[in-house]
Formats: C-alpha cells, structure tokens, sequence
C-alpha cells in the first residue's frame, strides 16, 4: 500500500496538471477499482467496464473542480465512491449476464471442484479457481452487504473509510459486514455440503 | 495462527470460519486489473487514442478512436506500421488494444450493416473545413449506391472543385466508416482507393452495388436513366432508379438531354439541381 506522502503528492499534480498526472492516478488505483468492481458484478468483462467508465467520470469530475478542492480531496474514497455509483447504476439498468458470451478470461462459469480439493496442498490454479468461487458467491451477496465486505476484507478499508465510500455510519457499515461475512459462511457451507452429496 | 479478528463476542467456531473467510478474501487483492484499462481510460478521457481490429467487408482492419469518437482506420496488419503512421499524421500515440468496447465495436458493427442511426462519431478535427464537407457529403450517399466526384462537388457547393473532392476523400482518416467508395467518376471508372481498386470494388459488392454493371453502363454511354411514366431521371443506383421496370427505363447520356426530353432531376438523388 502507499503511503499518504505519495497521496498528497500525486493530489498536488493532479490540482498542477491533470493531463500530466492523470496516467498515474489510474495505473495506481486501476487494480483496487478493478477488484472492487469484480467482486460486486462478478463478471470480469463488466467490472473492466464499470472500472474504466468510473475513471473516465473521475477525470471529467477533476477538471471541473477547483485546484483547492482537488488538494484536499480523499481520492481513495471518493475513487471507490464512483465506481461504486456505476456499477449500481449499470446493475439497475442492465441485468447482468450470468454466462458471458466469449471466453476464455470473460469465462466466469464455475469449474466443479474436485472431491478431494480440500485435501490437496495450495496451487495456482486451485486458488484461482477458489477465489473464481468466492467472487460468484460475493456476486450473489445483497448488495449492502457485499459492498461492506468487499471494501472492509478484500480492499482492506478502515471502518471509516468504508463508512465514508457508502455513506453510512461506521456502527452500520460494522453490522452489515458482520452479516455479510455471515451470510458468505452459510453459502460457502451450503456449497460444500452440495458438493458431498 | 492469527488472531487478530478474534472479538469475544462470536463464539469460537463461528470465530475460526470467519477468520478464514477474511484471509482468503483477503487473497483477492492479487487480482490485477486487464491491460486495456489504461488505454480504454486515455481515450475515453481525450488524452491518447486507442486502436483495436475488428472485421469489416473488405477483411479485417485497425480502428483507433479517442473521445472525440473514431479518429482512423487501416487494414489490419503490422502493429508497428500502424502505430508510427498514427504517429506521424496526428502527432500523438495510438496505444493498442487487444478489443474495442463493446458499446463501440457494435455502433461500428451497426454502420457497416447499413444502420444509419448507429450514432457513430467521428473525430475529423485534424482535417480542413473543405475536407469535412466533403466526407460529411460523403457519408449521406446511402448504402449501395455511388455519386461522382462532381455530383459531390456540386452538393457542397463547390461546383468546380471535383478534383480537390477526389483529393479530400483520397485522405480520408476514416475510410468504410466515411464511406468515400461510394463516390466514383462521372465515366463509371472506380478511379483510386486509399485501400486499393480491388477493396473499393470489394467495399462495393459487400452493399450490393455491381461494379461491372456501372462500368459497362458508363462505357455505353449511359449516365443517368428517367422513367416515361413518371418522367423523373436519377443515377442508375438510386433506390428509385432501381425500381423502374425494363420496359419503361430511358437511358440518358447527360442532364442536358434528360432535361430536353422533359425529365426532371430525382430529389433523391438529385443528378442536377
């Protein structure tokens, strides 16, 4: 993670220059948005667009503001903030497709894992394959509480800075990941037991 | 084992499910955004251009866009070619993509069907105001259908400038999309291609429209052809040329001699005005 130096600073160039400094606020930021879109589309050609339409709406929304505003703005929060509002605004517009149409890295469909996938050590493979697993489970989530959970636990946001992105109170936003870890267990567990059955 | 989670409260099964939960969400942060971000992004925001292929009638072609909309166009081939001569006719990069978005790959798919309410944009900023007329001219003849380059001379108001159409359309960015083989000379020769004769004749026949047949027209003279029942004439291709039967077709070699015979000119296609 970076520091907040490195924060202020690229802030100050953003206010300074914004077509200068723009390429840097998305290749520092393009991964977290990306991973945050994914977890709440679950779909890897979706979350590209939501990320890369937020980013766009960001750099239109710098150019409007003034530089004093700029300086002083929490660019993490407030980055999230938009990718948060296009990827509701997209769920609510479009359903999501379940299947997409072309593979394979726009291929979300969940492999059966094997029996025994419990017992056999950690691969590359198995670990992209559980976190493919996870992210269908987090799809799956009400949004509320895989919005909570996916910046506190995957994003690994502060209470507060979680609380600030989906604008609740931190009490609140504790709750609804509680739940949402919850309500992820039940699912992972139900899952399992499919799978012995 | 970390405990960092652990809060009293949940009791210690519920405990140890949810820490496990937490750290393997918390893998998720290896996952790393695709590479086309980046340049989606700069294109979308206007501060670099995008290039991706994509098929079209005459096979498959680079298409490089940025938020003004579609900036250029080449056949597909060598990355480095493309890029240096992007480079070198608008003085920026074009960076590559391995697809176009969706939203644009299907306004183009649109356009090249035939659909004139894809809503496609064009970014011709780099060009002249005469050179814009000229492929702005160009994009309304309708799919199937050719003018000459003094037709379009004359529409934009320029009647003596058809060779400097010929040289407008022959640089057009945007070719297919700009669909400058449409305009071909007034003795039914093809005449030049930014992409070749072959491709403007292939570009032709993908619409419909039978190269020979407008060659061998223009070779025998014919120019224009009217209807004795309705006494309007029209170039050969016009919707409404094509739906006059054999036996009332009047081939005409000029306007002049269509307007002495008592034919008006077609207000679609206007052959004169």
């Amino acid at each position: 993670m970076q520091g907040d130096s490195q924060r202020e600073d690229l802030r100050q160039e953003l206010a300074a220059d914004l077509n200068g400094a723009f390429e840097r606020l998305v290749l520092e930021y393009q991964d977290r948005l990306y991973r945050f879109a994914l977890s709440y589309t679950g779909d890897p050609r979706d979350a590209e667009e939501v990320v890369q339409d937020a980013l766009i709406r960001a750099y239109g929304a710098l150019g409007r503001y003034e530089p004093t505003r700029v300086r002083e703005l929490a660019l993490r929060a407030w980055l999230y903030r938009i990718t948060l509002n296009v990827a509701r605004n997209r769920a609510r517009g479009v359903r999501p497709r379940l299947v997409p149409l072309e593979g394979p890295d726009g291929d979300t469909a969940l492999p059966e894992p094997e029996a025994d996938s419990a017992e056999r050590p950690d691969s590359v493979y198995e670990g992209a394959e559980r976190r493919r697993e996870l992210d269908a489970l987090l799809a799956g989530l009400p949004a509320r509480y895989r919005e909570a959970v996916v910046l506190r636990h995957v994003e690994g946001l502060a209470y507060e800075e979680a609380a600030e992105v989906l604008g609740r109170k931190v009490g609140t936003v504790k709750s609804d990941v509680h739940r949402g870890l919850r309500l992820l267990r039940d699912a992972i567990g139900d899952r399992r037991t499919d799978e012995v059955i | 084992m970390d405990t960092r989670y652990t809060n009293g409260r949940m009791d210690s099964a519920e405990d140890a499910a949810s820490e496990a939960l937490i750290r393997e969400l918390s893998r998720h942060r290896a996952v790393r955004a695709p590479a086309s971000v980046l340049p989606v992004v700069l294109a979308g925001a206007g501060l670099a251009d995008a290039y991706a292929p994509t098929d079209s009638p005459i096979g498959p072609v680079f298409v490089a866009y940025n938020r003004e909309g579609i900036s250029f166009v080449r056949l597909a081939g060598d990355h480095d070619a493309f890029e240096s001569s992007f480079r070198s006719r608008f003085g920026r990069p074009a960076r590559n993509l391995e697809r176009l978005p969706r939203d644009l790959a299907l306004a183009i798919e649109r356009q090249l069907a035939g659909d004139v309410r894809a809503g496609l944009r064009l970014d011709l900023r780099e060009l002249s105001e005469f050179e814009r007329a000229v492929l702005s001219k160009a994009r309304e003849v309708p799919r199937g259908e050719v003018r000459t380059y003094s037709w379009l001379a004359r529409e934009i108001g320029r009647p003596r400038a058809a060779r400097a159409v010929g040289a407008a359309l022959g640089n057009n960015p945007i070719p297919l999309l700009v669909p400058c083989h449409r305009v071909i000379r007034s003795d039914g020769h093809l005449n030049g291609y930014v992409f070749g004769g072959e491709a403007k004749r292939r570009a032709l026949e993908a619409e419909g429209a039978d190269p020979d047949e407008l060659e061998r027209l223009a070779r025998s003279g014919v120019r224009f052809v009217g209807s004795d029942t309705t006494r309007i004439y029209c170039f050969p291709t016009c919707r409404n040329a094509r739906r006059i039967s054999e036996r009332h077709l009047v081939p005409f070699a000029s306007a002049l001699e269509a307007a002495a015979s008592g034919y008006r000119p077609c207000r679609v296609c206007r052959p004169a005005v």
